[in-house]
């Protein structure tokens, strides 16, 4: 009967596909071991280099031919992309909140990911800094200039943006301990937004509207996104460091499914913790990331002057900050209504 | 009729598989909301603000294309002029072109700094970063589907018609209103509704030369992705949904007023 003959095809064809890569896993590995790394926008250039010396460090230590690929965008949306199947090795991303999600969300990771490796899972760190156009014509010193009559500052929008959620909390954290109590705080980041006029979707977008497109007097971006963009159109911007900013500590994590699933954790493994070696921690400083490593931090001193910084920390934690500020209705969805309104 | 069944058949499969279901996996998320979670999500002042921008701009780049695709198509198909075979295909680049591409280029054109943005500031007018700037992008996507809809009718219009109307004593501008007219009217309407509802849903040229910001320049597509970006899947669903109701109605009504237009033809 033809329905009984359809029926044996399909269970043989299954049972075939439930072999097939059993089979293929029994055989040893041919084609070079590739590792995805799922990152956020600023971060093209470090791993273009740091995948490079990981592939002939990892070769040079008989592990074999390795292809690190990247996929960069905004933080929130990689992670999202994770949670929703994308098969990362690793993930490299803006802020903790973003993993603690995934982990949450999928059971892909421990919940306690962040004490796996050293120093808090961030073997490099960043700051927010202010970028001005050349000869500061409006002169701006301090967070507190941002707010003057007459002056736009360019920042991407917290809901969709890692950096931009750094940049907040700092403006934020500064107006707490300069103004004195939450309470200045919400009325200056409030008045803060009323002074952005132009609210991109990613750090990069900013940079662009700000550089390129000539929007704003300034804009509030990485220390690292602000190195670059000098770099790139030298000349034409000044960096001005606040009196106070946030420590931005961006994490590193191994998917753990992944890996087990993929038989890649030995390799994953050794690039994140690569990410910390004397030569990566030099690829960091190079692309103007602060350097976890003390004596690394020493021979870029000029480059990396030390600015009185607070952390996370003062926010409770990410897990805190993200429900008081970032979530649906928080603080930064009712002082965007009273920024607007007026 | 032969093959009905056949036809018919493949039709509803491919649409519910395409169309149907995806949409219907939406309004299931939303629901899960409840109804008042629905409407908190959906008919925010924010969200309502944004349902505004997104199709009162779609609205007014169709009105803009349904002038000015009506006059390309009519340069088009009546007259023969040197690089005719190019305009041609310029015609056509919006479909092509990535709408992030595009949105970059117009971004840049139209920036205080830009070729055309440049003049316009000192005119006092803000283009990209604006309203403005968000209907000078729907615009750009929205012209190829009226130049394409008007421009086959207008070639098959016999021109005996438009002569035997000047026989009869017409003035041009009679035959312009009251035999032209009426028989471009189905396909421009046609035209009209595709520029429309591409522009309602248009997202990634949007963003580059619209400022986002939330109760002014904030399209509702963006929206749905700030919902998402904070893992809020039902919230995006359900804004996706206002959408998704208020499109179809206009579609209906379009669609409907497009057959009544329709109505003495055999």
């Amino acid at each position: 009967m033809a329905s009984g003959w359809t029926k044996r095809g399909v269970l043989a064809g299954a049972a075939a596909g439930v072999a097939a890569p059993a089979v293929l896993r029994a055989q040893p590995r041919r084609e070079p071991l590739t590792l995805l790394n799922v990152s956020y926008d600023p971060t093209r250039e470090l791993y273009d280099d740091v995948n490079r010396a990981f592939a002939a460090d990892w070769a040079r230590r008989g592990g074999g031919p390795v292809t690190v690929r990247m996929s960069h965008g905004g933080s929130g949306k990689q992670a999202r992309s994770v949670i929703d199947g994308l098969e990362a090795d690793v993930v490299t991303l803006a802020l903790a909140d973003d993993i603690d999600e995934i982990a949450a969300r999928t059971r892909a990771l421990p919940a306690a990911w962040q004490s796996r490796l050293p120093a808090n899972s961030t073997p490099y760190l960043s700051t927010i800094v202010l970028l001005v156009r050349a000869g500061n014509p409006k002169r701006i010193r301090d967070w507190g200039d941002l707010v003057r009559p007459g002056v736009e500052a360019v920042a991407p929008n917290p809901k969709t943006s890692g950096g931009a959620r750094w940049i907040y909390l700092a403006a934020w954290g500064w107006a707490a301990k300069r103004l004195g109590g939450d309470a200045r705080a919400r009325d200056f980041v409030t008045e803060l937004y009323g002074h952005v006029p132009v609210l991109d979707t990613g750090a990069r977008g900013s940079t662009t509207s700000f550089a390129k497109r000539n929007v704003g007097d300034v804009l509030l971006t990485w220390e690292n996104e602000a190195f670059l963009t000098q770099r790139e159109l030298g000349g034409q911007f000044e960096l001005v460091r606040p009196s106070l900013s946030i420590l931005a500590e961006p994490p590193v994590a191994l998917v753990d499914r992944t890996v087990d699933r993929r038989g890649t954790r030995a390799a994953a493994e050794a690039y994140l913790r690569f990410l910390y070696s004397p030569a990566a921690q030099a690829l960091i400083a190079e692309n103007f990331y602060r350097p976890r490593s003390a004596a690394v931090l020493a021979r870029h001193r000029e480059r990396f002057p030390n600015m009185e910084v607070f952390t996370i920390g003062n926010f409770g934690g990410w897990t805190a900050a993200h429900r008081a500020h970032f979530a649906e209705g928080a603080a930064f969805d009712r002082l965007l209504a009273r920024a607007r309104r007026g | 009729m032969p093959g009905f069944a056949l036809t018919l058949g493949v039709t509803l499969t491919v649409l519910s598989t395409v169309v149907l279901i995806p949409l219907s996996a939406v309004v299931i998320r939303s629901a899960g909301l409840g109804w008042e979670g629905f409407t908190a999500a959906a008919l925010s002042e924010r969200a309502l603000a944004a349902y505004r921008l997104s199709f009162g701009a779609a609205f007014v780049a169709a009105c803009v294309n349904g002038v000015f695709g009506l006059l390309t198509a009519w340069a088009l198909v009546r007259y023969r002029f040197p690089g005719k075979a190019l305009v041609n295909a310029v015609v056509d680049l919006p479909f092509a072109l990535p709408t992030a591409v595009a949105g970059v280029a117009l971004s840049a054109l139209y920036a205080e700094n830009g070729w055309l943005g440049a003049p316009l500031a000192d005119l006092g007018v803000r283009a990209a970063f604006s309203e403005l700037g968000v209907v000078i992008a729907l615009t750009f996507i929205g012209l190829p589907f009226i130049v394409r809809t008007v421009e086959p009718v207008l070639r098959d219009l016999s021109r005996e018609v438009e002569e035997a109307a000047a026989s009869l004593g017409a003035r041009w501008t009679q035959i312009l209103v009251r035999v032209i007219w009426p028989a471009l009217l189905p396909a421009w309407l046609t035209g009209f509704a595709l520029a429309f509802a591409r522009g309602v849903g248009e997202y990634g040229s949007v963003i580059f030369i619209s400022s986002n910001l939330p109760f002014s320049t904030e399209i509702a597509p963006l929206l749905i992705v700030i919902q998402l970006e904070q893992y809020e899947y039902g919230a995006a669903a359900a804004i996706a949904v206002v959408m998704l109701a208020v499109s179809f109605l206009m579609l209906l009504v379009i669609n409907g007023v497009q057959a009544w237009s329709r109505r003495y033809e055999g």
